[in-house]
């Protein structure tokens, strides 16, 4: 039986071709003419030093360099929900780097998440932050990379689930949820608020891990810094229900940005220990900014303090292999890490993080005085975490038990091994 | 009473199930390999073999480890008949004091286990959670590509 | 103990290898000073190495029945391979393979005293006395084959513990002795033999040692397991001077297996049966412990100027005067180092048991008698009773927690007669209480002629005490938490040729003028002591440094600059052999962020040679340096173990890499806070360098050289000039850490 449209149906068949065709032009971003790589010296001293402490600020280095590989050099995989995708090269190389791109072309990734060639950028790239930078900040950005050491390093091809890898569809994604435009300061806040807010929205993209994304793998506005997630870690809540027990005050927030450790929470692990080893560079003036900012955000929660301590049960596995660190008197502790009962994990509505901390523990910076932790993946069976995992949430927090543990366990072997 | 099966043998142990692995190789069976250098996992001095994997003997309790096949550095030979990666590390005279040489040996079995041919800089990742304070890193790095070559070699 | 008694004697047996000739007239002859070695009690004619203080032959070898052979020496096993080395001079000597020789090291009742192993002495003093003591040794034998055989002495041979007879009669070692005493004196000249005609010193003897390490043996301190012994773990002072205040000591007592809790004024320490539970029982008490603190330390960013305020001694280290050319430049500059922890991979540990004979402390020590001396005055007995015995412990690197845990162990163990108590230090504790190798500033400045020439050096050096070594009790930890503690000796400096603060502040370099001073520091704001080449690694970094500023300034190649103001010729050769062996002629194509430098010293002007070129390379986003291609030339004058000699350089290099890019103790107001290796990271291997060789000159027939120390100093001034020519900024204060090279480089 052959399929005979009507009139009605050939207007709809007809009117959706037609609005893909519109779609699929209106997709269409011309290619930028290449450049001869701009000379480092041609570039003002002030403008790259500008940029260099965004960059810091950006933590561009975090993704954009491969574990061994030249900063910024690309090659770094980023599993998301959709595949693999790879950071590019950076670096002003001609070839494999943004060494051909003028600023124009630089700016417009930035803004409108396109490459030079004209191929659309996937969102993880998080151009729907960086959109609302200042021109000035942008150029600064430009500057700074332009004037890092050329690298030849071709990424690795994406593995993106099909249709997905389609980059132009990427278009209808921004058509839905890309908004443009300047970042405006909120004239009731002060000078330092707004630069905190501005770092943060903008070239910080802090909301591109603690804010929930939707199912097409967008930040939901609404639930701003409800909380998030990156490579298998949870990223916590900023506002409503920030981590931990205890409350964090400027101060706090401030150093535990810089070195990735604040007494009376605990330290930095997972993704969030890169972005502190950047933000160790940052001025600290923009650091403090970000601090103010993101405290105002918790201030809106209830106002918490650490419950009373409460006694112990003994347990021979935490005895034997967490106590040396972790129970009162220890040196760790008497270096001011706090009880495991004002830490962010163990308190989290999800056992992920408790479970990732204690599978991958916290690296070693070379040469670098910082937290530690070793990894306990093959001292553990995924019942033996499960079980230390119970106990910890039972004896150092006052929430329910955790459901789905072995399940979460199962997952965090696969996932973020970094 | 724990029953801990260690290069093959069980062994039944009288010690509180919270008690290290490091303290009941050495205290009560008498293995000197591992060694205590810190107790927080940061040294490597204690490394032995758990399931194929090098682990922490000082921050793992044995109560995690019935039904587990421990390997010790007693493990792997004798003197008068050293296992290949002993015979590397002699082969190349990799030690000065010594004190951290039976963990550096397990945590390069453990690699070598799971991946035969590795480059330069695996193998000196998969080292780093190993301290050696006389410096003969250059020797430990020799002896393990040369134990990986004699792997090699003796699967040909 | 009376060294004639007879329990004395059966005990000495006991340990004695059977059929041993009697050595209890050379004890009797012992000299129980706890200070280093007497004034040599010797011929007018000096006797070489120790057998200056200790010369009778029978004090160093004897030889039992079976014709194995016992050497004896007062030094001891660092992991530097001392064991091996004295084992290939004493088989040289001897004519007798090495497995058959038997070596005992450091032991008050049993070994000469030499004192403390350290300042890469050993080779110089008990080598040398060991060399010549087995070659007088053999002639004794071989004397009396001849008498034996009726031939005259020249006519035999003397081979694998036999004397040989042309005519193929031969006489082993065994019944040649059995008819000998060797209690005489060392002779001053001895025939060493034809250093060419070596068969074992100067070969690459694998390390006798090694084997038992890699395969589970007993090897260290660690391992001892007595009957009856008893686990300890001792809760120290948080800061210097701080009081006990409160501690549940009957709680802690109740704990399993815990069989006691020692408080004595403020010092703190649990006893237990198993090593674990003292474990258990250890945190416990110390969260039990409350103490009150009043302890100052420095600010630690300020350290250097705090310590250049403090009154100091001064003391004129070299004051040369001469006619220069006048000067047309002058320059410079300021070298700062900070606090250096030796950083043993095994923390301290000591067994001791206490009896009514007395107490017995096995110890890592590297000064038994000095440690014996100092641990009879802190348990208030007299020195015949208390016998250190070395047992093996991890590097040392120095005076590092040894000592004091010596002293844990006998204090404990007098609390616990009978029982052999082992104390095992914790890591923090190692970390926190060891003492440092003290901070330090140079100022210098030089001037140079129209011709690149140094014609005038001024070189000021700031520095505490290099050395606290317990030779008296009132140096030991605990002193100053027990009730009534014994005074402690003002610190001292160690004078020249040897110095402390000054060792290696008098360049080899020639120079027509030139004035150094050593500002000596006697007020201590933390614990120091003695650390691998004492003031030499600072002074080098800061020397060498220095000449390189001057080269430049000059216009002349680093190397060239030496040469041209080296005439020891030694010292010539080894500049030239490692430039030479680097290609430093022949420069590589610039890379961004890649450069080379060179450094030299001879160790204590006394000791080994050596100079290194390297090639580094700095990550210009992290500041990250990454050293590549190291290439070490050495001069150990006659080498005993070539391999031995490449194992030590190449691993000062490395230590020294680990020191100079990443190492400094952290301090508050109040307490140490790198109690660990999180807070003191040190190198891990991604950081080791991509390649070491190590080039010998050799010297046969020359004296030893000591080694162990040699490659620190250069090190450091290698990477700092190196660094120099890869990115343009010259790093004056120690650690030339990421963050310090990212700041130089900026954005």
């Amino acid at each position: 039986m052959t399929f005979r449209p009507g009139l009605t149906g050939s207007i709809v068949v007809g009117g959706i071709l037609a609005i893909g065709v519109v779609c699929v032009a209106l997709a269409w971003k011309p290619s930028i003419e290449p450049v001869t790589p701009p000379q480092a010296a041609s570039f003002d001293a002030d403008r790259v030093a500008r940029g260099a402490a965004l960059a810091a600020v950006g933590d561009c280095a975090v993704c954009h360099t491969a574990k061994s590989g030249q900063p910024f050099a690309g090659g770094r995989p980023l599993s998301t929900p959709f595949g693999v995708i790879y950071a590019t090269n950076i670096t002003p190389d001609a070839e494999t780097g943004i060494g051909a791109w003028s600023e124009e072309a630089f700016a417009r990734s930035m803004r409108e998440g396109v490459n030079r060639t004209g191929q659309y950028l996937y969102p993880a790239f998080p151009y729907p932050h960086f959109t609302h930078a200042t021109d000035q900040d942008v150029e600064a950005l430009y500057a700074f990379l332009m004037t890092r050491t050329p690298v030849s390093a071709k990424s690795p091809p994406n593995s993106i689930v099909f249709p997905l890898n389609i980059r132009r569809l990427v278009a209808g994604w921004n058509l839905l949820f890309l908004r443009t435009g300047e970042w405006r300061p909120d004239p009731s806040q002060s000078a330092e608020w707004n630069r905190g807010a501005y770092l943060v929205e903008t070239i910080g993209h802090c909301g591109a891990c603690h804010t929930p994304l939707n199912a097409l793998g967008a930040e939901e506005g609404s639930r701003a810094f409800a909380g998030g997630e990156a490579e298998g870690w949870d990223a916590p809540a900023l506002r409503a229900t920030p981590p931990g027990p205890g409350p964090w005050s400027v101060e706090t927030l401030t150093n535990y940005l810089r070195t990735g450790f604040a007494p009376g929470h605990g330290a930095a692990a997972g993704p969030m220990r890169g972005v502190t080893d950047e933000l160790a560079r940052a001025p600290v003036e923009d650091v403090r900014a970000i601090a103010v900012y993101i405290a105002s955000l918790m201030s809106k929660s209830p106002s918490r303090t650490a419950p009373a301590g409460r006694a112990i049960a003994y347990d021979a596995v935490y005895e034997g292999a967490c106590a040396g660190c972790h129970a009162p008197g220890s040196s760790l502790r008497q270096l001011g890490a706090p009880s495991l009962a004002a830490s962010a994990v163990v308190n989290a509505p999800s056992p992920r993080d408790a479970i990732q901390t204690i599978l991958r523990g916290i690296p070693w910076r070379e040469g670098r005085a910082g937290p530690f932790m070793p990894g306990f993946a093959d001292e553990l069976s995924d019942q033996q975490v499960a079980h230390l995992v119970g106990y910890l949430r039972a004896n150092f927090s006052h929430s329910p038990a955790w459901p789905d543990v072995e399940k979460e366990i199962r997952r965090a072997r696969e996932q973020g091994g970094s | 009473m724990i029953t801990l099966t260690v290069n093959g043998r069980k062994h039944e142990v009288d010690a509180d199930p919270d008690t290290p692995l490091l303290y009941v190789l050495r205290d009560d069976l008498q293995l000197n390999g591992a060694k205590f250098g810190c107790g927080f996992g940061q040294c490597g001095a204690c490394t032995v073999m758990v399931d194929g994997k090098a682990i922490f003997s000082c921050l793992t309790p044995i109560a995690l480890l019935p039904a587990r096949q421990i390997k010790t550095i007693e493990g792997l030979g004798t003197e008068s008949a050293p296992g290949v990666v002993q015979r590397a590390f002699i082969d190349e005279q990799a030690a000065q004091c010594g004190y951290c040489i039976a963990g550096m040996v397990m945590r390069a079995q453990a690699l070598l286990e799971r991946d035969p041919s590795p480059s330069e800089d695996q193998i000196r990742e998969a080292m780093m959670p190993n301290l050696c304070r006389c410096g003969t890193h250059m020797r430990i790095l020799r002896a393990v590509q040369r134990a990986a070559l004699a792997m090699k070699g003796a699967a040909l | 103990m009376n060294a004639l008694s007879m329990p004395q004697l059966s005990r000495r047996r006991m340990l004695a290898t059977s059929g041993a000739l009697i050595v209890s007239f050379a004890l009797s002859k012992r000299t129980p000073a706890d200070e280093p070695p007497p004034a040599a009690a010797a011929p007018p004619e000096a006797l070489p190495g120790s057998l200056a203080h200790t010369p009778m032959l029978d004090a160093w070898i004897k030889v039992d029945a079976t014709g194995r052979a016992t050497v004896f020496t007062g030094k001891v096993e660092l992991g530097q391979g001392l064991k091996t080395a004295v084992i290939q001079l004493a088989a040289e000597q001897l004519a007798l393979a090495p497995e058959h020789i038997e070596l005992v090291t450091a032991d008050t009742d049993r070994t000469p005293n030499e004192g403390f192993t350290s300042g890469s002495h050993s080779m110089q003093d008990s080598g040398t006395a060991i060399f010549n003591a087995a070659s007088q040794v053999r002639a004794l034998l071989m004397e009396a084959a001849a008498a034996q055989f009726g031939l005259p002495v020249d006519r035999l041979e003397a081979r694998d513990g036999s004397v040989h007879a042309p005519d193929g009669r031969s006489l082993g070692y065994g019944p040649l002795a059995a008819g000998l005493s060797l209690h005489v004196s060392a002779q001053p000249a001895t025939g060493l033999g034809d250093p060419k005609s070596y068969r074992i010193v100067g070969t690459s003897l694998p390390r006798v040692d090694i084997p038992g390490k890699l395969t589970g043996g007993v090897a260290y301190i660690q391992d001892m397991r007595l009957p009856g012994m008893l686990h300890a773990r001792v809760v120290r002072q948080p800061s210097p001077g701080a009081r006990l205040r409160s501690v549940d000591a009957e709680a802690i007592e109740e704990m399993s297996g815990v069989e006691k809790v020692v408080r004595e004024g403020d010092y703190l320490a649990v006893v237990a049966e198993r090593e674990w539970q003292a474990v258990k029982a250890w945190r416990a008490l110390s969260n039990s412990a409350q103490w009150s603190e009043d302890a100052k330390l420095p600010e630690q960013s300020s350290l250097h100027s705090v310590l250049q305020a403090l009154p100091a001694r001064d003391i004129e280290v070299l004051t040369w005067k001469g006619s220069a050319a006048a000067p047309v430049q002058r320059l410079q500059a300021r070298f700062t180092k900070p606090y250096l922890m030796h950083g043993s991979i095994g923390p301290s540990c000591a067994v001791a048991q206490s009896t009514d004979e007395g107490v017995t402390v096995w110890t890592h020590t590297q000064g038994v008698y000095p440690l014996r001396g100092a641990l009879a005055e802190l348990l208030g007995l007299p020195k015949e009773k208390v016998r250190c015995i070395h047992v093996e412990g991890s590097g040392c690197y120095g005076h590092n927690g040894a000592d004091d845990v010596a002293a844990d162990a006998a204090l404990i163990a007098r609390e616990m007669p009978g029982r052999p108590i082992r104390v095992q230090w914790m890591r923090e504790q190692e970390n926190v209480a060891e003492p440092f190798g003290p901070a330090m500033i140079t100022e210098v400045s030089a001037a140079l002629d129209a011709d690149g020439a140094i014609v005038d050096w001024n070189y000021d050096v700031w520095s505490n005490t290099h050395s606290t070594r317990p030779t008296k009790g009132g140096l030991l930890i605990q002193n100053a938490a027990l009730p009534d503690p014994l005074p402690t000796p003002p610190p001292e400096p160690i004078p020249m040729p040897e110095g402390g603060g000054d060792r290696n502040s008098n360049p080899l370099y020639t120079f027509p003028n030139a004035k150094v001073v050593y500002h000596f520091l006697p007020t201590m704001p933390l614990r120091v002591s003695a650390m691998r080449s004492l003031g030499a690694y600072h002074n080098i970094f800061a020397v060498e440094s220095f000449m390189d500023e001057l080269a430049e300034a000059a216009g002349a190649d680093p190397v060239a600059f030496r040469l041209r103001h080296m005439t020891d010729q030694r010292a010539r050769d080894v500049i030239t052999a490692a430039a030479e062996r680097f290609g430093w002629s022949k420069p590589p194509p610039s890379a961004p962020g890649r450069g080379r430098g060179f450094a030299f010293a001879r160790y204590k002007n006394l000791g080994a040679y050596c100079a290194i070129a390297l090639e580094l390379t700095v990550e210009h986003e992290t500041g990250r340096v990454r050293i590549g291609r190291v290439v070490a030339a050495v001069d150990s004058g006659q080498p005993i173990n070539p391999d031995g000699i490449r194992n030590q350089i190449e691993g000062g290099i490395v230590q020294s890499t680990s020191w100079t890019l990443f190492e400094q103790v952290t301090f508050d107001r109040r307490r140490i806070t790198s109690v660990d290796w999180s807070g003191y990271p040190i190198l891990r291997f991604p950081a080791a360098p991509a390649s070491v060789e190590v080039h010998i000159i050799e010297r046969p027939g020359l004296p030893f050289l000591g080694t162990g120390e040699a490659a620190q100093g250069p090190t450091a001034a290698a990477i700092t000039n190196a660094l120099r020519n890869a990115v343009g900024v010259r790093l004056r204060d120690l650690p030339i850490s990421q963050d310090r090279v990212k700041a130089a480089i900026g954005v």
